[in-house]
C-alpha cells in the first residue's frame, strides 16, 4: 500500500492509498463542515444541505444523479456529523472516471426552490423515523445535556420546526461560506493509478472557489453533573446515557481512551457486560469513546427494565469509581489490544474502510496514518497512559438522561 | 484472480466449505447447525433464542469468564444468531487466530456448559428483548407481517411469550442440544486467507468423531394469511407490504431478483423514485427479496407520518402493479450494473463469502461461481424480467401497518 498526496491551487486537498489487490476503489468527498457550525436559525441546514446535493445540477436533474450512480453499480451515500459532511462512492475500478465526474459535480448543486421543498418534508419524515426510536431521541437529549451551551451539542437534524422555516437563501448562504475548496478533503482508497484520478479531480474541481471557513469556539467540553429525566409513558424500557469528558481527536491520549472504554463497556467481555449484561440486569450495556475537533467524550449507556434503573446506575457508579481509584489489569489491557487489532484489520480490508479511515484521518490532523502505524500507537499504550487518561478526564462528574416511562430518579 | 473453492464431506455428515482469499489478512468462520427456532416446541415458544444466549456460556474446561476471555484473547469478534431453520454461529478475526478459534467453537457446540444456575438470568434477557420489540416499531410490524406472510412455523417470531419463555427448563435446554446439535445437516463455511489440507485436518480432528441424529425440517401449514392494523401512538405510520415470488434455486430465480432490483435496486430504482423523489412521501422505502427452500416472497416496507400513510400505501402498490406493465432497458442495464459490482464487492468481504458459501450449500447443495452469478446477470433482459413478473405478478398482497390510524387497503 502506498501513499500520496496533492493539493491544488485553490486548496483541495486530494489523499490517497493505492492498494493494487483490491477489487474495488472508494472515493469520497469529506467537507470539514457540520451542525457545529450553525447558527441557531440555521439548525439542520448541513444535513439537508447533504440530502440537496443529490438533488441536482446545471449538468443533471436529481433523478439523473441518481440514474448516472446506478448506471455504474455504485455503493454509495452520504452522512452529516456534527462536524462533517461526506459524500462517498465506491465502484469497481474502472468506473472510477465517472464517479468522479458525478460526485465532483454534485459538490456544486443547483439548490432550486422546488428540490429545496420536496426535500423538506423527506428531512421531516426522516426526524419522524428517529423520534420513533428511543435510543436515539435519548442519545440525542444526552448529547444536548451534556455539550449544554458548546456547539457540539447542535442537533444534526434539527427539528421539525426549525427545518419548516429554513429558507433556501440561508442553506445557499451557508454553502458558500462552508464548501469552498480549502475545507475539502478527497480521499481515495484501493486499486486505481495515482496520477490518473489527481488528473480527473484537478478537471472537475479546480475552479472550485477557494477561501477561509474557519471553525469557532473550539473549547473543550467540560464536565456537568446533571440529571435529566425525560418520561415518555408509552415506552417499556428505560434507556440512559452517562457521558463525561475525554480526550480531543488530535490527542495522543485518544489511543488510551478508546482502550479504557473497550476495557469497561466493549459489548464483550467488559467490566459493564459481566456486571449488567451478564446476570440479565440490563439488556444492553455500553461504553464508548467518541472524539471530536477540540473535545472528546466518553458515552456510557444501557437500556433496561424501568425498575432497574436507579440499582443499574449504582452498579455503573460503582464501576467508575473503582476504575478510577484501581486503574485497570494488564490482562485487560493485553486483551482490548488484540480485540483493536483484529477488528482495525478486518476494518481496513475494503477500500471503503480505508476511505474513510484516510479522509478523516487528514481532514483532523492533516496527517497520513498507515493500517500499521494505527495499530502500532495501540500498541504503545501502557498502564500509566491509562493512569494518565483517567486522571486528566475522571469519571467523577457525569450526565445522566433516562427516557423512558420512569417519572423521576434519585 | 480465479476463485479458490474447496469442499468436503465428511462420513458424519458435516459439510466443510473453503473460500481461500490470500489478499485478506483476515477469515470468517461460519457455522449452520440445523437448530432454528422453528424448532421451538410448541409450548416453549422463545426456546432456541434462550439456548443461544446459554451455549457460550462455558464449554469444555472453560468456564463462561474464561470462554470469553479466549474469545476476546484472539480477536474473535463472534454472534450466534437465531434464524428460522438454523442457528448461525459466526466468527471473524485474523486468519492466524483461525485454528484457536476454531477449537473454541468446537467446545461450545460440542460440550457446552449449559449452566442451569444462569438460566434465570438468560431468562430475563429474553424478557427484555420481548419487551424492547414494543418500543421499535419497525421490528414489531416485520414480525407480525412474518407471522401472517409466512406458512407455518416458518413466520413463527424466535422471542416467543412471556408465557412460553416461563415453561422453558434446565431440561428442554439440555434436550434441544441432544436433539438438534450433530454434524448431520451442519455445514461450516469459513473465507480468508486459510489453507485448505491444514483446515480439513484440523476440522477432521475437532468433529471427526462427533454424531448426532437427523433433523427432520418441519411440516408446513399455511399461513394465518390477511392484512392487518396495529394500534400504536408513533410518529410515523409503518407499512408492510408482501407478495410471493419463487425460490432460490427456481430457474426463474434471477429474474426475481432483477424485477426486485427495479423496484429497489438504489436510489434511481422505482420506488425510490415514485415514493420519496418524486413525492416527498418517506426517509424509508424499499422491497427485499426474502426465500426458504419452498417459499419465497417480496417483503416492501415504507415508514411515513401518519398524515401522509395513505398516500405511501397507495403510491407504493401501484408501483407493485406497474411492474407488469413493462420494464425498459436502462432500468435493466442498472440491475445488472449494480448486482455485478456487489458480487465483486463481495470478495472484498470475508464474512459475506463465508456467509455466502454456506448459504449455496444449503438451498443448492453446490457453491455458485462468481462467473456462474456474473453470466446469469448478464443474461437478464427487460423480456426475462417481464416473463417472470407476468407468471408472478405482484398480487394477493398481504399487508400489516402499524400506527395511529388503520389504511384504506387494496381490493386485490
Amino acid at each position: 500500500m502506498s501513499f500520496h498526496k496533492h493539493t491544488l491551487p485553490n486548496g483541495l486537498t486530494i489523499v490517497g492509498e493505492i492498494s493494487p489487490s483490491a477489487r474495488s476503489v472508494a472515493v469520497g468527498f469529506f467537507v470539514k463542515t457540520g451542525s457545529r457550525d450553525e447558527t441557531p436559525d440555521e439548525s439542520g441546514v448541513s444535513h439537508f444541505l447533504e440530502h440537496m446535493v443529490f438533488k441536482g445540477t446545471p449538468n443533471r436533474t436529481a433523478l439523473q444523479v441518481n440514474f448516472d450512480f446506478d448506471k455504474i453499480g455504485a455503493s454509495y451515500n452520504a452522512f452529516t456529523s456534527e462536524e462533517n459532511t461526506v459524500f462517498y462512492a465506491a465502484i469497481l475500478p474502472e468506473y472510477l472516471p465517472q464517479a468522479v465526474d458525478i460526485l465532483a459535480d454534485i459538490l456544486r448543486p443547483s439548490l432550486r426552490g422546488d428540490d429545496f421543498d420536496m426535500e423538506k418534508k423527506v428531512i421531516i419524515e426522516e426526524i419522524g423515523m428517529y423520534d420513533d426510536q428511543p435510543m436515539w431521541c435519548a442519545y440525542d437529549n444526552a448529547k444536548k445535556a451534556f455539550f449544554a451551551e458548546h456547539p457540539l451539542g447542535n442537533s444534526i437534524l434539527g427539528t421539525a420546526a426549525s427545518i419548516t422555516s429554513l429558507q433556501r437563501e440561508q442553506m445557499q448562504a451557508y454553502y458558500d461560506r462552508r464548501y469552498v475548496a480549502p475545507n475539502i478533503t478527497v480521499a481515495i482508497a484501493g486499486n486505481l493509478a495515482w496520477d490518473d484520478a489527481v488528473k480527473l479531480i484537478e478537471k472537475q474541481c479546480s475552479h472550485w472557489p477557494s477561501g477561509a471557513a474557519p471553525r469557532g469556539n473550539i473549547t473543550p467540553a467540560t464536565a456537568r453533573k446533571h440529571l435529566q429525566v425525560m418520561t415518555k409513558e408509552s415506552l417499556k424500557q428505560e434507556q440512559v446515557f452517562m457521558l463525561s469528558p475525554g480526550p480531543a481527536a488530535d490527542s495522543m491520549q485518544r489511543y488510551a481512551a478508546d482502550a479504557l472504554a473497550m476495557i469497561l463497556g466493549d459489548d464483550s467481555g467488559s467490566r459493564l457486560y459481566w456486571a449488567l449484561v451478564d446476570p440479565g440486569l440490563a439488556d444492553s450495556a455500553d461504553m464508548g469513546f467518541h472524539d471530536y475537533e477540540g473535545a472528546g467524550g466518553y458515552f456510557t449507556s444501557f437500556s433496561c427494565e424501568p425498575e432497574n434503573t436507579e440499582d443499574n446506575l449504582a452498579i455503573i457508579h460503582e464501576i467508575l469509581r473503582e476504575v478510577q481509584r484501581e486503574g485497570v489489569s494488564e490482562e485487560e489491557l493485553a486483551v482490548a489490544k488484540s480485540k483493536i487489532l483484529s477488528r482495525v484489520v478486518r476494518g481496513s480490508e475494503r477500500p471503503m474502510g480505508r476511505m474513510q479511515a484516510l479522509g478523516m484521518g487528514w481532514t483532523y490532523l492533516k496527517t497520513y496514518r498507515s493500517v500499521d502505524e494505527e495499530l502500532a500507537n495501540y500498541d504503545a499504550v501502557t498502564l500509566k497512559d491509562i493512569r494518565g487518561v483517567l486522571d486528566k478526564y475522571p469519571f467523577d462528574q457525569l450526565t445522566v438522561l433516562a427516557l423512558g416511562p420512569l417519572a423521576g430518579l434519585e | 484472480m480465479a476463485q479458490q473453492i474447496f469442499q468436503h464431506s465428511f462420513a458424519n455428515g458435516l459439510t466443510l466449505l473453503l473460500e481461500r482469499m490470500d489478499h485478506v489478512r483476515s477469515a470468517a468462520v461460519n457455522f449452520l447447525v440445523p437448530a432454528g427456532c422453528v424448532y421451538d416446541p410448541p409450548d416453549e415458544l422463545g426456546l432456541v433464542s434462550i439456548f443461544s444466549d446459554m451455549i457460550t456460556r462455558g464449554a469444555g474446561d472453560r468456564d463462561s469468564r474464561a470462554l470469553t476471555l479466549a474469545m476476546d484473547s484472539l480477536g474473535l469478534d463472534h454472534s450466534e444468531s437465531v434464524g428460522q431453520l438454523h442457528l448461525r454461529f459466526w466468527g471473524s478475526t485474523l486468519a492466524r487466530n483461525i485454528p484457536s478459534s476454531l477449537e473454541l467453537f468446537a467446545d461450545i457446540l460440542r460440550h457446552p456448559h449449559l449452566p442451569a444456575e444462569e438460566l434465570d438470568s438468560v431468562k430475563a434477557l429474553a424478557l427484555q428483548d420481548l419487551q424492547a420489540l414494543e418500543d421499535e416499531p419497525r421490528a414489531k410490524v416485520m414480525v407480525e407481517m412474518r407471522r401472517r406472510f409466512w406458512p407455518a412455523p416458518l413466520g413463527q417470531d424466535r422471542r416467543g411469550t412471556e408465557a412460553s419463555i416461563g415453561r422453558i427448563t434446565e431440561k428442554s435446554i439440555r434436550d434441544f442440544h441432544d436433539a438438534h446439535f450433530g454434524p448431520r445437516g451442519t455445514i461450516l463455511s469459513v473465507a480468508g486467507n486459510v489453507e485448505w489440507l491444514p483446515l480439513r485436518d484440523q476440522v477432521e480432528k475437532l468433529f471427526g468423531d462427533w454424531t448426532g441424529k437427523d433433523v427432520r425440517p418441519p411440516e408446513l401449514t399455511p399461513p394465518v394469511k390477511g392484512s392487518t392494523h396495529l394500534d400504536k401512538d408513533t410518529t410515523q405510520t409503518q407499512i408492510v407490504i408482501g407478495y410471493p415470488s419463487v425460490p432460490f434455486g427456481h430457474p426463474e430465480y434471477y429474474a426475481a431478483l432483477g424485477a426486485v432490483q427495479v423496484l429497489s435496486g438504489g436510489m434511481g430504482a422505482r420506488l425510490f423514485t415514485e415514493v420519496r423523489e418524486k413525492r416527498g412521501l418517506c426517509y424509508s422505502v424499499s422491497a427485499n427479496y426474502q426465500t426458504f427452500k419452498q417459499v419465497a416472497g417480496i417483503l416492501c416496507y415504507a415508514g411515513t407520518t401518519t398524515e401522509r400513510a395513505q398516500e405511501t400505501l397507495d403510491v407504493t402498490i401501484g408501483e407493485l402493479r406497474r411492474l407488469a406493465d413493462g420494464v425498459s432497458d436502462d432500468e435493466v442495464q442498472r440491475v445488472r450494473a449494480g448486482l455485478k459490482s456487489s458480487v465483486i464487492m463481495q470478495e472484498e468481504s470475508t464474512s459475506s463469502r463465508a456467509g455466502a458459501l454456506a448459504s449455496d450449500w444449503y438451498y443448492l447443495g453446490r457453491v455458485r461461481s462468481m462467473e456462474e452469478i456474473h453470466d446469469a446477470i448478464e443474461s437478464l433482459s427487460p423480456t426475462s424480467i417481464l416473463d417472470h413478473v407476468r407468471k408472478h405478478p405482484p398480487r394477493d398482497f398481504t399487508i400489516v401497518t402499524l400506527g395511529k390510524n388503520a389504511l384504506q387497503l387494496p381490493t386485490k
